[in-house]
């Protein structure tokens, strides 16, 4: 299974986590500072896999971010780097070319479309169509929901409370 | 901290605010982060969800970029879920999902929240409920809410449903009762048609499977289905997952799988499917050449890809099946030779793993030649990973592939000098060890041990000290092998010797100890010869001229060694050598060039009272005591031998003392101890048992394989001696006598001694000039050298028969310890193996089963009740279509041919079986109580096994 996800850019600065596994919050950035430290120090030209505390992480450079996979020793990294380009597609469709700058201002989006791609740390959803659909129907009932917290009536409300 | 108000939500900081802020900040960073937090928590307080959401999402922002604590903020999370609002909800499941773990302790107010949610008619609501439970769930929450997760099992929202199936993973998990009531449900989604359905049920069983296999053997023709059948690759690479781990519990099943699998292997262009069928062949079926071949000849086109994955991932493969087929190894050497050189520190670490697989007794020397080449020109940490991997195959079974051990050891002294070396700990070991199996290569040993210790340059390097210790101790243990051991004790004396730590001094301080125990037995045998000489010469003149012939012979040998030591009397030397080569055989040649005068045994004394005499004040207890120890010894020994003349009593002393040394320390199996009965009445455990739980946490150093390596070494072996010494010597004949009877009480724990002394002395000396002669480093070169090497013909020109490796009678076995399996893994396998023989044994006993297994860790047990009726009617309703599984799987039948053929005697058998069966069952249900305990079961395994044949064909 994956353990967690990390989107790390290459000045090493976290785009986003996401623990399967228990971590607690001290493992978790100890994970994130060994890690970046060996992954960002990788040339462009060696392979995508790196072994780490028994565990093998298995990682793509997209522009300048790095996205990361920690996965078992038996799991199949040529998979998990199709999981990878996957959500990375799926993003690149849902912001129209994807930028760095996008999942810095959207984070929450990102968690959103990892969370339809990934369950428990398994691949759920292989349909990068699906995924996109479900995402968009999300967003609108979140819209919809905007809207009527902020229309002039709730404010009002709120503060005659 | 004022209470929020409504120009905190008028003006309340988004999201994107906040990152912009903190795009802007350079410098101060933390400042701004902690002024956010500060608005954060006033404005979560705010009675208005709009305003309480946006500051939950900045939080869970600053969590999960930034790691600012939000355990504070777990309350105001849960009442963001308890909104109406989708968008309120959203916010707050995310940042529930971020930061609840096991000890939050408001976690199980969500529980009535979550369960309303994941009842909701909403799709998206209860997709977010399942998220988050697969995230955070606990066992309480899990037990409570499997009802729920049941119903959604068979929700007809594909997009529920498959989440469900993803959550039933971290629910079994977490409350293995729940297999009992969801089990079927999932068992029939591996029917669906459904590829997403499918695809995620398949996932869970794999990480089921990869914990127990045994449990899902059962399910064999399900899965055999979607291997034939599905044409999904993520589904297929979970299957052979589960095939992996199937097929070595259950031959048949191999057999039927490995057609479908090589087929898949030809026909896929994918790369990750061929991958994950070459693996599933290479660990799981490595009998059946045809498959092997095949993919091994997958494995090359993956070793000559342009792409480092695949590079890496074919070496990998081929270093899972190098135990078992090492030809395919052999087939691709010059790629594995040549990637040794690879930029990618990854593919250099996996050929390394190759290189040393390919390791054999006949080209052992060759090999080691190459990779140490390899690691001088290497940066330090790919060299102490070729080092460490030389040292443990070499000691692998007990030094198992060396012949020649002067070679090995001068190698060892070899790798000690390599500038990067940091393995100094495992040469220790293995020096200290070699020399306590391996009697013939003792001289070579101490040659080697000498060398070290005389170098003072490696005394600056801190990761050689424990090599030196060892050689302190081979040449204080093994001195009767040495040339010179005054020069020993001037370099084990050293001033540089102050930079070793006091441990290691402890050791050089009672190796030189040893070595003037040695010089001074040495001198008192010369005394008593020059006396018996004055005997002889009484009588007649003719033994004197055969011993100045020898003497003539004897300085013609070694002139170069006789010149640095001072006050050399040839005369003693001769009249030594004659007399003692009839009193002590073994050791003439050693004792050949060791004349000591009586000058020289002064300076020596001298030298030891100037070194030793400052550490005498010394902080450290050890140091201190030992050398305080020494001191007094040449004290009294210097008093006693002055003006030329030896006391009664010094020789006395110095005998005992030499006795006590002399005797030899075998080594000793780590499980010595367990085999000294135990006497009645001794309790052990009882006042010990609750040290576990204050020092628990305190790991003490494993014990390597054996236990010989450093602590006896070092400190058993000179804290047996101290205290003789301190005592002077008085105990010394004592313990030995007692050493004595102990080995004539307990022999079964003692090596037999006569079987190295049969041994003939005429091992011939050290270093085989033949192993040097490959210090070519060039790449093409090497691969030539190793190519050469590397060939598997036996080389018959082994020159030297292989000494003698002391071996302990029952192996030098690490004691197997058996593994304890986890409780809850065991409660998941147990359950699941409950529903499963349920299926088989189709006499519905699944009542019995149940209330059966009212074991007693059963806390919900009341809403279990509620849904035992379900459950109990769901496996009524299986029963006609589970039960009779040749009916259901005569759709498949067209796979095989055989199979036909075979089901007359299968529903024969079906039928007898279900008799036994049942007694099987009752079998089983007999040993749970026990096997519960005990958390191992080899009980269900055996009841189970011979239920497992009705599923394969």
């Amino acid at each position: 299974m994956i353990h967690f996800v990390l989107l790390i850019s290459r000045q090493g600065k976290v785009r986003l986590t996401k623990w399967y596994s228990p971590y607690s919050q001290k493992e978790r950035t100890k994970v994130i500072r060994e890690l970046s430290g060996v992954i960002l120090s990788r040339g462009p030209k060696l392979c995508n896999f790196v072994e780490w505390r028994g565990y093998k992480v298995v990682y793509k450079r997209y522009a300048s971010l790095y996205f990361c996979m920690c996965i078992d020793q038996d799991d199949n990294e040529l998979e998990v780097l199709e999981i990878i380009h996957h959500y990375v597609e799926i993003l690149d469709r849902y912001f129209g070319s994807v930028c760095e700058l996008d999942l810095i201002f959207n984070f929450h989006k990102a968690y959103y479309i990892l969370d339809e791609l990934l369950i428990a740390g398994e691949l759920q959803e292989s349909s990068k169509k699906t995924v996109a659909r479900l995402i968009a129907a999300q967003d609108s009932l979140v819209e919809s929901a905007k809207e009527q917290a902020s229309s002039i009536s709730n404010i009002i409300a709120q503060a005659t409370k | 901290m004022a209470s929020p108000s409504l120009m905190d939500t008028l003006f309340q900081r988004t999201l994107d605010d906040i990152i912009k802020g903190l795009r802007h900040q350079q410098a101060g960073e933390s400042a701004f982060i902690s002024k956010v937090v500060e608005e954060i928590r006033r404005e979560i307080k705010s009675t208005d969800l709009h305003t309480k959401s946006i500051a939950l999402q900045k939080l869970t922002y600053l969590n999960s970029i930034y790691f600012i604590d939000m355990s504070w903020a777990a309350f105001h999370a849960i009442e963001c879920i308890s909104s109406p609002n989708f968008s309120h909800k959203k916010v707050g499941y995310l940042a529930i999902s971020m930061s609840f773990n096991e000890s939050t302790s408001v976690i199980l107010l969500i529980t009535n929240q979550l369960r309303k949610d994941l009842k909701s008619n909403n799709e998206f609501e209860v997709s977010l409920a399942l998220d988050c439970l697969s995230r955070i769930g606990t066992a309480d929450l899990c037990r409570d809410l499997t009802p729920e997760v049941f119903t959604l099992l068979s929700s007809s929202k594909v997009f529920v449903r498959k989440k469900a199936i993803g959550v039933v993973l971290r629910v079994f998990g977490k409350y293995p009762d729940a297999v009992r009531v969801c089990f079927k449900r999932l068992v029939e989604c591996l029917d669906g048609t459904d590829p997403q359905i499918v695809s995620a049920v398949v996932g869970v069983f794999c990480e089921l499977a990869s914990k127990d296999p045994r449990s899902y053997l059962p399910l064999a023709p399900e899965f055999y289905r979607i291997l034939v059948d599905s044409r999904n690759n993520w589904v297929l690479i979970k299957v052979l997952k589960i095939f992996a781990k199937l097929a070595p519990l259950e031959p048949r099943l191999a057999k039927r799988v490995v057609e479908p699998i090589c087929e898949h292997m030809r026909r896929t262009g994918a790369k990750s499917l061929m991958f994950e069928c070459i693996r599933t062949v290479v660990t799981s079926f490595t009998d059946y050449e045809s498959a092997v071949k095949l993919s091994v000849a997958k494995i090359r086109d993956f070793l000559v890809d342009d792409d480092p994955n695949l590079k890496y991932l074919g070496l990998h493969a081929l270093s899972i099946i190098a135990p078992n087929h090492l030809w395919a190894v052999l087939e691709n050497k010059e790629v594995v030779i040549k990637s040794l050189s690879d930029d990618d520190p990854n593919v250099k670490l996996e050929s390394l793993r190759l290189v040393v697989a390919m390791v054999s007794e006949s080209n052992v020397v060759e090999i080691c030649r190459v990779l140490v080449n390899y690691s001088l020109k290497s940066d330090p940490e790919f060299c102490n990973e070729i080092l460490g991997s030389i040292l443990s195959k070499c000691c692998q079974n007990v030094y198992e592939i060396i012949v020649d051990f002067d070679w090995y050891v001068s190698l060892l002294g070899e790798m000690s000098r390599i500038p990067h070396c940091q393995k100094g700990e495992e040469i220790e070991n293995q020096l200290i060890d070699i020399g306590m199996r391996v009697k013939d290569v003792r001289p070579e040993l101490v040659r080697v041990g000498r060398d070290l210790l005389i170098d003072p340059a490696l005394l600056g390097n801190s990761f050689l000290h424990r090599i030196l210790s060892a050689a302190a101790w081979v040449c204080g243990e093994y001195v009767e092998f040495s040339r010179k051991p005054v020069e020993l004790v001037e370099a084990l004396l050293q001033p540089r010797t102050s930079l070793l730590p006091p441990s290691i001094r402890t050791v050089y301080i009672q190796s030189a100890f040893k070595i003037l125990i040695f010089c001074l037995h040495s001198y008192l045998l010369q005394r008593e010869n020059i006396a018996d000489d004055m005997a002889s010469e009484m009588l007649g003149l003719k033994s004197q001229g055969e011993c100045s012939g020898s003497s003539a012979l004897v300085a013609g040998k070694a002139p170069a060694r006789q010149e640095q030591d001072e006050g050399f009397n040839p005369r003693d030397s001769n009249k030594s050598y004659e007399d003692l080569s009839i009193i002590n055989e073994g050791d003439v040649s050693a004792l050949l060039e060791k004349g000591f005068t009586h000058e020289s045994i002064v300076n020596l004394l001298n030298l030891i009272e100037l070194a030793l005499g400052p550490l005498s004040g010394s902080p450290d207890v050890e140091v201190q005591e030992r050398s305080k120890n020494v001191l007094g010894f040449v004290d009294l020994i210097k008093q006693e031998i002055s003006n030329g003349f030896v006391s009664e009593r010094a020789s006395k002393i110095i005998d005992m003392v030499h006795d006590a040394f002399t005797e030899e320390l075998g080594p000793v199996s780590v499980n010595a101890q367990e085999k000294v009965p135990i006497p009645d009445g001794l309790m052990l455990k009882e006042s010990l048992a609750d040290l576990d739980a204050i020092c628990g946490n305190v790991q003490l150093p494993s014990s390597i394989s054996f236990s010989m390596g450093s602590p006896f070494g070092e400190s058993v072996g000179a804290s047996v001696s101290i205290p003789q010494s301190k005592e002077e010597s008085e105990p010394s004949s004592e313990s030995t006598s007692l050493l004595a009877e102990h080995r004539k009480r307990h022999g079964l724990y003692y090596l037999p001694s006569e079987k190295n002394e049969t041994l003939a002395n005429d091992y011939p000396p050290a270093n085989d000039p033949k192993s040097s002669d490959n210090t070519n480093d060039d790449a093409q070169d090497l691969v030539k050298l190793a190519d050469k090497s590397l060939l598997p013909k036996r080389r018959s020109n082994h020159a030297k028969p292989r000494p003698v490796v002391v071996k302990l009678d029952e192996g030098d076995v690490v004691p197997f310890i058996a593994k304890k399996s986890d409780t809850r893994d065991d409660l998941l396998s147990d359950a699941v193996r409950d529903i499963l023989l349920g299926n088989v044994a189709k006499t519905a006993s699944s009542q019995s089963i149940i209330s059966d297994k009212s074991s007693s860790k059963r806390k919900g047990k009341e809403k279990l009740n509620v849904d035992l009726p379900e459950s109990r009617e769901i496996l009524g309703v299986e029963k006609p279509d589970l039960g009779n599984p040749s009916s259901r799987r005569s759709k498949h039948r067209s796979h095989g041919k055989e199979k036909s053929r075979k089901s007359p005697e299968k529903k024969n058998s079906d039928e007898i079986g279900d008799g036994e069966k049942e007694k099987q069952k009752s079998r089983h249900r007999h040993g749970r109580h026990k096997t519960k305990q005990r958390a191992e079961g080899p009980l269900n395994v055996a009841a189970q096994t011979p239920v497992i044949p009705d599923f394969l064909l």
